[in-house]
């Protein structure tokens, strides 16, 4: 695929304070053993992709250790492969603040990449998408640009904080972009991955500029609406947003359902960090129900509705029901807790009992012990 | 200039495995499945890549595709070097004739070229086959310091056990001066483990030797040591403690497996201090379902589990149906247990499909182990005898 891959690490930190309060928005961890980045990794190399520059602005450290040299993804390559963009030095020595600014200070590698496309995506984003048939699509429909929309609810977005919709007309031309309007009924959302020629791309950043624009969408899509062939493309496929500290755990819970799992693990591989952890060991007197479970896990209590990511020790007599367990959570025995979300290296010691709601997880921070 | 190398390993990975039946039809027995996520082979070399050894040559010559593959260009080890690494050693054609490795020490002799390209003061013999953590570090430190031309590894073994291995008798200082190769009356229990590590120089004089000998086996344990030891050569023994186990037959594989499970297993690999690591499979969190029963087991990535498990060993992508039970076994990747089957007391291969209402094996205090080999279907209702061993479809 004669595509560079570009990939927003930071994009939306924002919405979701809490679990972006040390880490990125691609470094969130997900589903047991993933981070969020590793789809959009996956769906570029999946559909072709070899050269990726990955934009990050601040807290990027979690992310560069994760995906290093992009080896677990066949993206450590002499020719092209993986490329952390950090944030360009201006001489104001203030960071970028949009979207477009952040292109601006990635201009370099842009230009100086030969592929004929990009391709641009957000990390806050789980999906099998196709690049390379949206690519086809894009070429076929002689587009200048090509927006994935996916058809939702206005019910399943309405707590978001941001969201972009699409009039798309029947022929798949864009007649207009709207920035947060009042929504109603059944729309086309935005999904920020977007397909334009290089060239196009670089044009656009250097115009943008020119007349001190700085906001991607509305500034360079909105305007541009008249003058540009803007082309819809609707992702058909399962495709969940993480915009809430709430939507994170319900959409997780989510890939309790096998449907859900065999949509986006079974169809294609989904890459991510390998790490030599041991087989999980469940103790004689373990009960597991209706749960997804990681590797290096050492489970001797009782695990329900729940997703435990790797290296999560359970002691005995503890109860864990509808929870998010990171990596390296430790609970103690006759632990009793529901609806929490423990981020990484949690330690919540013997006979504490804790509860959120399903409604509204109770969230504990990275390394606290409880 | 290329630095000399202190020590590298020769790696040997070439036997057939016969004793492994069904399991090895189409593999190398180093590239048997083992402890979920593990191959035989990950032990050694991850053994070496702990104690310091960057150098490897793996000697194959039985069904090597898969065991090829699966070390690739050694990155899982961080065996993938500028200088030295992991290399697939095969027996090759050359000018003055080449036939396949005749026995160990020939596998070695025909390769000495690779091993000369490195210069190394010290060579370490493996084989591919052995369960166990051990740092070679210390073993080569031992034969520095005892100023040896061959330090050999051993391992106490029960008396009653000691006529089914190479029994070495060594003085008090550990300085050997007789072999005897699975004797009936054995004076010691100090059995080899088949490590064994040479100076250089004497490696390459004995081999060269052997190799115009009448007479011989070409094998180290056989002809090659006994010679050094008659010609005075000094050899010294390292004695190991801790968990070991020669895996070249069904129960003792299954045993191996069984000995992870457990309140305080006899085999610990979960050890930060000395990683075991594997090439992983790329698959999702493993599920647990709603009626499914699991316990006293070792899971992996990609299962999918409806139904009981108890007491077992899975590889990734295994998959247990509602109502199927799953009681001490161990399984490797990719196979299917339908819904009401039983499997007890097996070892069933990869992509195996099991199903619905067939019984494989059962529990039974002789350890009779049933084996189901690569990609067999046991259609509904089938019944596989304890202690059975399958590879056609049944």
């Amino acid at each position: 695929m004669n595509a560079l891959g570009l990939v927003f690490s930071n994009i939306h930190d924002n919405s979701i304070p809490e679990l972006t309060q040390e880490r990125t928005m691609g470094s969130i961890p997900f589903c047991g053993r993933y981070r969020l980045v590793d789809f959009a990794l996956s769906n570029m190399v999946n559909s072709g992709i070899t050269k990726v520059g990955v934009i990050t602005k601040s807290n990027y450290q979690s992310l560069m250790d994760h995906i290093g040299s992009g080896k677990d993804w066949d993206l450590s390559r002499r020719h092209g492969g993986l490329h952390i963009l950090p944030p360009f030095g201006l001489k104001e020595n203030v960071l970028y603040n949009t979207r477009l600014e952040a292109l601006r200070g990635a201009r370099t590698f842009i230009s100086r990449s030969d592929e004929e496309y990009v391709v641009m995506t957000d990390c806050d984003i789980v999906c099998n998408m196709n690049y390379d048939e949206i690519l086809d699509n894009h070429i076929k429909q002689k587009a200048d640009i090509t927006l994935v929309y996916v058809k939702k609810n206005a019910e399943e977005i309405k707590d978001h904080s941001t969201y972009t919709v699409l009039d798309v007309q029947k022929s798949g031309r864009v007649n207009g972009i709207y920035f947060e309007p009042k929504i109603d009924g059944e729309l086309n959302f935005y999904t920020n991955v977007c397909v334009m020629k290089r060239t196009l791309l670089e044009m656009l950043i250097s115009n943008a500029f020119s007349h001190n624009y700085n906001h991607f969408g509305q500034d360079v899509l909105a305007r541009n609406v008249n003058n540009l062939r803007i082309m819809g493309y609707e992702h058909k496929g399962y495709f969940m947003v993480v915009r809430t500290l709430l939507s994170y755990y319900t959409e997780s819970l989510k890939f309790l359902d096998k449907n859900i799992r065999d949509e986006v693990f079974r169809k294609v591989d989904i890459f991510t960090k390998v790490k030599d952890s041991v087989p999980t060991k469940y103790g004689a007197n373990a009960v597991i129900k209706n749960s997804l479970i990681a590797d290096g896990c050492s489970i001797e209590g009782t695990v329900e509705n729940s997703i435990i990511f790797r290296g999560v020790k359970i002691g005995r007599g503890t109860v864990v029901k509808n929870s998010i367990l990171m990596q390296g959570t430790i609970t103690g025995e006759n632990v009793s807790i529901n609806a929490i979300i423990t981020d990484k290296s949690v330690v919540i010691k013997d006979r504490r009992v804790l509860s959120g709601s399903e409604t509204h997880p109770f969230y504990i921070s990275k390394n606290n012990i409880i | 200039m290329l630095a000399k190398k202190k020590c590298i390993a020769m790696l040997l990975a070439g036997g057939q495995g016969s004793r492994l039946y069904a399991l090895t039809n189409k593999i190398a027995k180093p590239a048997v499945p083992f402890g979920g996520k593990y191959r035989i082979i990950d032990f050694p070399l991850s053994n070496c890549v702990n104690s310091g050894i960057d150098t490897v040559g793996v000697l194959t010559q039985y069904q090597p595709l898969i065991l090829n593959e699966y070390i690739g260009n050694g990155q899982p080890w961080d065996l993938d070097r500028n200088y030295g690494g992991v290399h697939i050693l095969s027996p090759y054609q050359a000018k003055e004739g080449r036939e396949w490795y005749k026995g160990t020490a020939n596998a070695i002799y025909q390769n000495l070229y690779f091993i000369k390209r490195y210069n190394p003061e010290h060579v370490l013999i493996l084989s591919g086959d052995h369960i166990y953590k051990m740092n070679y570090d210390e073993m080569l430190r031992t034969h520095v310091d005892a100023n040896a031309d061959c330090t050999i590894a051993t391992i106490r073994v029960p008396f009653e056990e000691a006529s089914r291995f190479g029994i070495i008798n060594a003085k008090s200082n550990g300085e050997i001066y007789e072999f005897e190769e699975k004797p009936k009356n054995p004076k010691s229990n100090l059995a080899s483990m088949g490590i064994y590590i040479f100076k250089a120089e004497k490696l390459y004089k004995y081999l060269e030797e052997d190799e115009k000998l009448e007479n011989t086996k070409n094998d180290f344990g056989g002809d090659v040591l006994p010679r050094m030891l008659s010609l005075g050569e000094k050899m010294m023994t390292y004695e190991f403690e801790g968990y070991w186990k020669d895996v070249g037959t069904i129960s003792s594989l299954y045993d191996a497996n069984m000995d992870l499970l457990g309140d305080s297993p006899n085999l610990d690999i979960d050890d930060k201090m000395w990683v075991i690591r594997s090439r992983n499979a790329i698959a999702p969190p493993h599920y647990i379902g709603k009626n499914a029963r699991v316990v006293n087991s070792g899971i992996i990535a990609g299962c999918e589990i409806e139904g009981t498990v108890e007491n077992s060993v899975f590889s990734h992508n295994v998959i247990v149906e509602e109502g199927a039970v799953v009681k001490n076994s161990v399984i490797f990747s990719g196979t299917t247990i339908k819904k009401g089957s039983v499997v007890e007391n097996s070892i069933i291969d990869e992509n195996v499909t099991i199903g619905e209402n067939a019984k494989v094996g059962k529990l039974n205090d002789e350890k009779l182990i049933s084996v189901i080999g690569r990609d067999v279907v046991v259609s509904k209702g089938a019944v596989v005898n304890a202690g059975d061993i399958i590879d056609k479809n049944v």
